[in-house]
C-alpha cells in the first residue's frame, strides 16, 4: 500500500527486531474470538486513475452543480478569489495539527488571531473565538452560554430563524433544562413579530433573532436589544448570510450580547453543506464563558511577540464536565479560508461584493414582481434574499425551471413550513450575471 | 546516529506582522466585474438606521501580493505532517493524501448546494451512502450518521441516543438512570459530552495493569442508576481492554448501554470490530483514522455508528437507498433530532471515502498492522531510557513517563520542548491524567523506519542530556523563532484581537 | 518548605482561616499556591452569598488547571478581595496577606474548632507529599 512507507521486507525485519514472528502476533492482546477471521467486506483497492474516474462520474450526476443558481437559505454562492484555495492548500496549514505547541505553530496561531479580529470587526463585538462547527451549532452553543450567564431557563426565538438552526438548538437544549419558545413572525413584513418582545419576562435568558432572517428580511436589532435588556435578558443575533455584514449595521452596534454566524459566504465553497465555519463573538465581560478555542497574544523571555491558545481552563480537556462546551476540533482550515478571503477582498472588496448582492437582488425582485401571477408577499427590507409568491405550486414551478430551463431558481418554503405552497426563496449574489438574471425572469414568465 | 539523513534544525524563517499592521489605505487585492444592473441608492433599499456607518473600520486594505506573501511567510513557521512525523498519542497524525484533496475539489461536489433537489444530487448522496456502508462494515455497527462535525459532536450524538433509547425503554423510570460511567483515563470530551445529555459522571478506576477495574465496574453498576459506560478501546494508555466482552455484559445486565470513543480505531480497522465486542454505539474521527487533514484545528467529521436497536434514534435526515435511488429520509419520529444544519462536513466524507477506496479492504488492515508495529518498535527502542509504566504490549500508541528524568529536575514538558530542537513535533503530554508526567506516543503507519530510528535516537539523546546537561533541556526549545511563551501573563490579561490604538502596536514585533 | 503561619486555622483542602471576632477571612495556603503554579484568575462569589461549611465558593485557575476553593466554615460573604481581578498573582506572592479571598460573617463560630492547627496542617501536607 503506497501510503505505508515501510516495504513488506522492512516490516518483517522490524517484527524480528521486536521479537515477533508475524504481524498477527501484534494483536495477541485481542482475544481470538474477537478478531476478524475474514477480510473486511469493503471494496477492493482502486488505483488513482480508477478512483478519480469513479468520483468524477459521481460528480457529473449532480446536475444542480452545473446550473445557474439562485439558491440561498443558509448556503451561498459567492466568488472565491483563486489565491484562497492556494493558501489553504499549503502543506504547513492543512496538514498541521492543533497549535498546542506554540513554538512551532505560530503560522496557525497568528492566522487565527487575525480571524478573531476580523470577526470582531465585522460583527462589532469585542471578542471572538477560533471558530465553531457552523452557524447552526454556534447558535445552539450561544443559547447554552446565555443560560450559564443569566442562570435563567427560558429562551425565546423568532420563528423567522432558519428552521434547521432551530432544530439544532432544540436538540442541544433538550436535556439542558432550557425552555425554548418560538414567537411567530409578522405575516405582512416577514420580520420577527411583535410577540417576540412581548414574550420576554424576568425568566428569559435570551432573545434569539436572525438578521437577515430566513425570509431574507432585515430585522430591527436595536429594538430587540432594548427589549431584552429592559428585562435583564441577552440578545443573541444569528446570521446565515455573513456577506450582509458588509453593508448592514453590525449587531454589536445595535446592542447584541452574543453574535453567531455562518461564515461560509467568506471564501468557502458550497460543498453540499460542509465543511463550513461558525463565527462566535461576544462582549469582553463574557469572555470566560465562551465555548471553543481562543488565541491570545503572548511574549517570550526575549520579549518577542507570539500567539498562544489561552483561557484553556474553560475547555473540556481541563474542566471536563464543567466545561463551557465539549468542543475540541473546530473548523481551523475553513476559518483560514475565510481569513484569506476577507484579507484578499479587504474592506473595499467586501463592501463592493455586498453592494452588488443588494443591487442585483433588488433588480431581480423588481422584475419578478412585475411578472403576471408573481408578487413579493413580504414588505420588509432585504439584503440578497427575498420570498416570491408564484401562481401555483412552487415545488412544481422550481422543478420545471431546473429540468426544462437548467436554472436553480429558488427554494420552496413548503419544504420547511406548512401553508406556503406557492412561496419560494430567491437569493441573488455578485455571481449571478445579467444574462442569468434575464434567463430566470424570462423562464418564470414562460412557465 | 545510525539512520543516515539527519534533520535540519534551522531554515529560512521570514518575519511577518499582522495583516492589519501591513494594511495601507487604498490598496486592493480583488477585482469584481462591473455591476451589470441599475444601481440604486442604498438608502432606497435599506432604511438608514439599518445601514453600516463605520466603513468596516480597521479591516485591512492590502494587495494580492501582500496577501500571498503574508500567508506563505506565516506558513513557514508551522510544523506539519508533510514535514515530518507527529508522535502525538490519541491524534493519529497520518499522511493526508493529495488525491483526497483533488477528489474533494471536483466541481460537481464543490459547487453543489445542499438544498438542491434530491434528484439532482444523486452522485453526492451516493458518496454518503457508500461511506456509511463502509463504516458500518468496519465497526460492525449497522446504523450510521455522518452528520456530526467532529469527534466531540459525534460523542454528544451517541450519548443523546443512549438517553433517548433509555427514556423510550423505561419511561418515567429512566429518570433514575442518569449516571454515566467514565474511566479515570478518559479524554476530557467524554464527561463534557455526558453533561450535555443531562448525565452526571462517575469515574471508574483502572487496575495496576492499566485496564478497567472490573470489580469497581460491578460495584458501580450495582447502584441501579447506570445509563451507560463510555470507554475507549484500545484505551488511552494504548492497551487493548481484553475483558471488553465481559465489560459490555456487566453494563448490559445492569440495564445500561456501552458507548465507545472511537479515537483509537487505528489499532482495530480490519482486525477487530467494536460491534462484535458488544459495543452499542461508537463515534469515529475521520480526521484521525481516515486521514482527513487536521487543518490546524479542523474541520473534522465525527460519524456516529450504532446497533440496529438504536438506529431509529440517529439524527435526521438519514441517507437511504431504495432500488437505485438515494433519498433523504426525514420520517424518523424517534430521532434525537438534527445536530447540524445540512448533512455534516461533506467535504471530509469525500476524502474519507477516497481513503477507504484507495486502501481497499486489504490495505486498511495493512495500515492497522503497520501502525501497531511502528508503535511497538518505538516502545522497544525507548524502554532502556524511559520509564514505561505498563507491561502489557501496547497497540498503536504507547505511554512513557518522566519518572527517571524528573529525578534530575527534567520533566515531561522539558523533554517535549527539547524534542522540537531535534526536528520533531512533541508527543502528547500530560495525558492521560492518571499517569504522572505522561508522554503518549503514536507514530501511525505513515512513518518509515529511518524516521522511527531518528525519533528513538533523539529521545535517547535527550535522556542523556537530562543527566549530563539538564539546562539544555530545561530551556528548550533553542532553535525556534520564538521561545517558550509566558502563558500565565497571556491568561491574566488576555489580548484576543488586534486593535488600532497605538499601544497595541507591538514594540518587539519580529517583523 | 511551605510557609504555615501559627495564628491561622487550616483545612484539609488547603484553605486557611483567620478569625476576627465573628468574622472569618479565607484564602488558600502557600502549599496550595505552590502546587497550582502561576495563578491567572480567581473566581469569587458576590457579597451576600451564603455558604455551608465545606461548600465551594469559587475557583482558582492557573494556565493548565482549575481548582475549586471551599470555605471551611459556614457563613455569608461580607467582602471579597476585588484586587484579585486585576492582580491574581497576589495569591502566589502573598497567599496569607494580600492574596486573601473572602471575608465571611460566620454562621457558627464554633466551626473553627474542627479545623487543623498550624502544626497539624504541616504534618498533613508532609504526609501528602510522600
Amino acid at each position: 500500500m503506497r501510503y505505508i512507507p515501510n516495504s513488506p521486507e522492512e516490516r518483517t525485519e522490524m517484527l524480528e527486531a521486536i521479537g515477533l514472528k508475524s504481524a498477527e502476533q501484534l494483536f495477541d492482546s485481542i482475544p481470538k474470538e474477537l478478531r476478524l477471521q475474514r477480510p473486511l467486506n469493503t471494496p477492493a483497492a482502486l488505483s488513482e486513475i480508477e478512483l478519480l474516474d469513479k468520483f468524477e462520474r459521481l460528480g457529473r450526476r449532480n446536475a444542480a452543480a452545473q446550473r445557474a443558481s439562485f439558491l440561498g437559505a443558509g448556503a451561498y454562492s459567492h466568488y472565491i478569489p483563486t489565491i484562497v484555495d492556494h493558501i489553504i492548500s499549503r502543506s504547513e496549514f492543512f496538514t498541521a495539527y492543533t497549535p498546542y505547541q506554540p513554538e512551532i505553530s505560530q503560522g496557525t496561531l497568528q492566522t487565527i488571531f487575525e480571524f478573531q479580529t476580523l470577526v470582531c470587526q465585522l460583527t462589532g463585538m469585542e471578542v471572538a473565538n477560533a471558530s465553531m462547527y457552523d452557524g447552526s451549532t454556534a447558535l445552539a452553543e450561544a443559547v447554552l452560554m446565555a443560560e450559564r450567564i443569566t442562570r435563567r431557563s427560558k429562551v425565546i426565538a423568532s420563528a423567522a430563524v432558519h428552521p434547521q438552526y432551530l432544530e439544532v438548538v432544540k436538540t442541544y437544549v433538550q436535556h439542558a433544562g432550557i425552555d425554548l419558545e418560538l414567537a411567530e413572525f409578522d405575516e405582512k413584513t416577514g420580520q420577527a413579530g411583535a410577540t417576540l418582545a412581548k414574550a420576554i419576562d424576568d425568566q428569559t435568558a435570551a432573545l434569539v433573532v436572525q438578521s437577515p432572517n430566513f425570509f431574507g428580511c432585515i430585522e430591527d436589532l436595536k429594538a430587540f436589544a432594548d427589549a431584552a435588556h429592559a428585562k435583564g435578558a441577552l440578545l443573541v443575533v444569528t446570521i446565515t448570510e455573513a456577506m450582509s455584514l458588509g453593508l448592514l449595521k453590525s449587531p454589536g452596534a445595535c446592542g447584541a450580547d452574543i453574535v453567531v454566524a455562518e461564515g461560509q459566504s467568506f471564501g468557502v465553497p458550497l460543498s453540499f453543506g460542509g465543511p463550513y465555519v461558525g463565527l462566535f463573538a461576544t462582549r469582553d465581560k463574557y469572555a470566560r464563558q465562551i465555548p471553543g478555542r481562543l488565541v491570545g497574544e503572548a511574549y517570550d523571555k526575549q520579549g518577542r511577540r507570539g500567539f498562544v491558545l489561552t483561557l484553556a481552563t474553560r475547555e473540556q480537556h481541563i474542566r471536563r464536565e464543567k466545561a463551557t462546551s465539549n468542543i475540541c476540533t473546530n473548523e481551523g482550515l475553513i476559518a483560514l479560508a475565510a481569513t484569506a478571503y476577507l484579507e484578499a477582498m479587504g474592506k473595499r472588496g467586501i463592501q463592493e461584493a455586498a453592494n452588488q448582492c443588494l443591487q442585483k437582488a433588488a433588480y431581480v425582485a423588481k422584475r419578478i414582481a412585475a411578472l403576471k401571477g408573481f408578487s413579493l408577499p413580504f414588505t420588509g427590507p432585504y439584503f440578497d434574499e427575498f420570498v416570491v409568491r408564484g401562481p401555483r405550486s412552487a415545488v412544481e414551478l422550481l422543478s420545471r425551471l431546473a429540468r426544462e430551463k437548467g436554472i436553480e431558481g429558488g427554494i420552496a418554503l413548503s419544504r420547511f413550513m406548512t401553508g406556503r405552497d406557492r412561496d419560494f426563496l430567491v437569493c441573488v449574489t455578485e455571481t449571478n450575471t445579467r444574462e442569468q438574471i434575464d434567463s430566470l425572469v424570462s423562464a418564470l414568465s414562460e412557465l | 546516529m545510525t539512520s543516515g539523513i539527519t534533520k535540519v534544525t534551522t531554515h529560512i524563517s521570514p518575519n511577518e506582522q499582522l495583516i492589519f499592521e501591513r494594511s495601507q489605505p487604498g490598496r486592493i487585492g480583488y477585482r469584481l466585474p462591473a455591476l451589470d444592473v441599475e444601481e440604486l441608492p442604498i438608502a432606497s433599499l435599506i432604511p438608514a438606521e439599518f445601514q453600516r456607518d463605520d466603513d468596516l473600520d480597521g479591516m485591512p486594505e492590502v494587495s494580492e501580493v501582500d496577501v500571498v506573501r503574508h500567508f506563505i511567510r506565516m506558513s513557514t513557521w508551522n510544523y506539519s505532517i508533510d514535514i515530518g512525523m507527529y508522535p502525538l498519542g490519541s491524534c493519529t497524525m497520518k499522511y493526508n493524501s493529495r488525491l483526497n484533496e483533488r477528489v474533494a475539489r471536483i466541481a460537481g461536489f464543490a459547487n453543489l448546494h445542499p438544498l438542491a433537489d434530491e434528484e439532482d444530487t444523486q452522485g453526492a448522496l451516493q458518496v454518503v451512502y457508500e461511506l456509511q456502508e463502509c463504516l458500518a462494515e468496519i465497526t460492525g455497527l449497522p446504523g450510521v450518521s455522518l452528520q456530526p462535525a467532529a469527534g466531540a459532536h459525534g460523542e454528544m450524538t451517541g450519548i443523546m441516543i443512549i438517553r433517548a433509547f433509555l427514556d423510550a425503554r423505561d419511561g418515567a423510570a429512566a429518570s433514575a438512570r442518569r449516571t454515566m460511567l467514565i474511566p479515570d483515563s478518559a479524554h476530557g470530551t467524554n464527561p463534557a459530552s455526558a453533561h450535555l445529555s443531562g448525565f452526571s459522571v462517575k469515574t471508574i478506576r483502572s487496575t495496576a495493569e492499566g485496564l478497567t477495574d472490573l470489580d469497581h465496574l460491578r460495584e458501580l453498576c450495582a447502584h441501579g442508576d447506570v445509563a451507560g459506560l463510555m470507554l475507549t478501546n484500545p484505551n488511552t494508555l494504548g492497551l487493548f481492554e481484553r475483558n471488553i466482552k465481559q465489560i459490555c455484559d456487566i453494563v448490559h445486565e445492569a440495564g445500561g448501554l456501552v458507548y465507545m470513543d472511537g479515537a483509537n480505531m487505528n489499532a482495530l480497522v480490519g482486525v477487530a470490530r467494536p460491534g462484535d465486542m458488544g459495543v452499542d454505539v461508537i463515534h469515529l474521527n475521520l480526521h484521525k483514522t481516515f486521514s482527513t487533514p487536521h487543518g490546524g484545528g479542523g474541520p473534522g467529521c465525527g460519524p456516529c455508528c450504532c446497533t440496529k436497536e438504536l438506529e431509529p434514534f440517529l439524527p435526521v435526515p438519514r441517507i437511504v437507498k431504495t432500488d437505485d435511488t438515494y433519498r433523504l429520509d426525514h420520517n424518523q419520529p424517534k430521532s434525537i433530532g438534527r445536530v447540524k444544519a445540512f448533512f455534516g462536513n461533506y467535504g471530509m466524507m469525500l476524502r474519507a471515502l477516497a481513503y477507504t477506496l484507495t486502501h481497499g479492504n486489504d490495505g486498511l488492515r495493512e495500515a492497522t498492522e503497520a501502525a501497531v508495529l511502528n508503535a511497538r518498535y518505538i516502545a522497544e527502542g525507548l524502554t532502556s531510557d524511559y520509564d514505561k509504566p505498563f507491561n502489557n504490549p501496547p497497540m498503536h500508541e504507547v505511554v512513557f513517563t518522566d519518572k527517571r528524568q524528573s529525578r534530575k529536575g527534567v520533566h515531561t514538558l522539558d523533554i517535549a520542548k527539547r524534542l522540537i530542537d531535534y526536528g520533531f513535533h512533541p508527543m502528547t503530554i500530560y495525558f492521560p491524567l492518571i499517569v504522572q508526567g505522561a508522554m503518549l506516543i503514536e507514530p501511525t503507519e505513515s512513518v518509515g523506519r529511518q524516521e522511527l530510528d531518528q525519533f528513538i535516537e533523539a529521545m535517547r539523546s535527550i535522556a542523556r542530556e537530562a543527566v549530563e546537561n539538564p539546562e539544555l533541556v530545561l530551556n528548550a526549545p533553542h532553535e525556534t523563532r520564538i521561545g517558550r511563551l509566558d502563558e500565565a501573563a497571556a491568561a491574566r490579561k488576555p489580548v484576543l484581537r488586534w486593535k488600532p490604538a497605538t499601544d497595541h502596536t507591538d514594540k518587539h514585533a519580529t517583523a | 518548605m511551605a510557609n504555615v503561619p501559627e495564628d491561622l486555622h487550616y483545612s484539609k483542602d488547603h484553605e486557611w482561616v483567620r478569625v476576627e471576632g465573628d468574622q472569618a477571612i479565607i484564602g488558600i495556603t502557600d502549599y496550595a499556591q505552590n502546587s497550582l503554579g502561576d495563578v491567572v484568575y480567581v473566581e469569587l462569589p458576590k457579597t451576600g452569598d451564603e455558604f455551608a461549611a465545606n461548600e465551594p465558593f469559587g475557583s482558582v485557575e492557573s494556565v493548565k488547571a482549575v481548582s475549586e476553593v471551599f470555605t471551611p466554615v459556614a457563613g455569608s460573604v461580607v467582602k471579597i478581595n476585588e484586587s484579585l481581578a486585576d492582580e491574581p498573582e497576589k495569591v502566589n506572592s502573598d497567599p496569607y496577606g494580600e492574596g486573601w479571598m473572602i471575608r465571611l460573617k460566620m454562621a457558627n463560630p464554633r466551626d473553627v474548632d474542627s479545623l487543623l492547627t498550624a502544626a497539624e496542617y504541616e504534618d498533613f501536607t508532609k504526609a501528602e507529599s510522600e
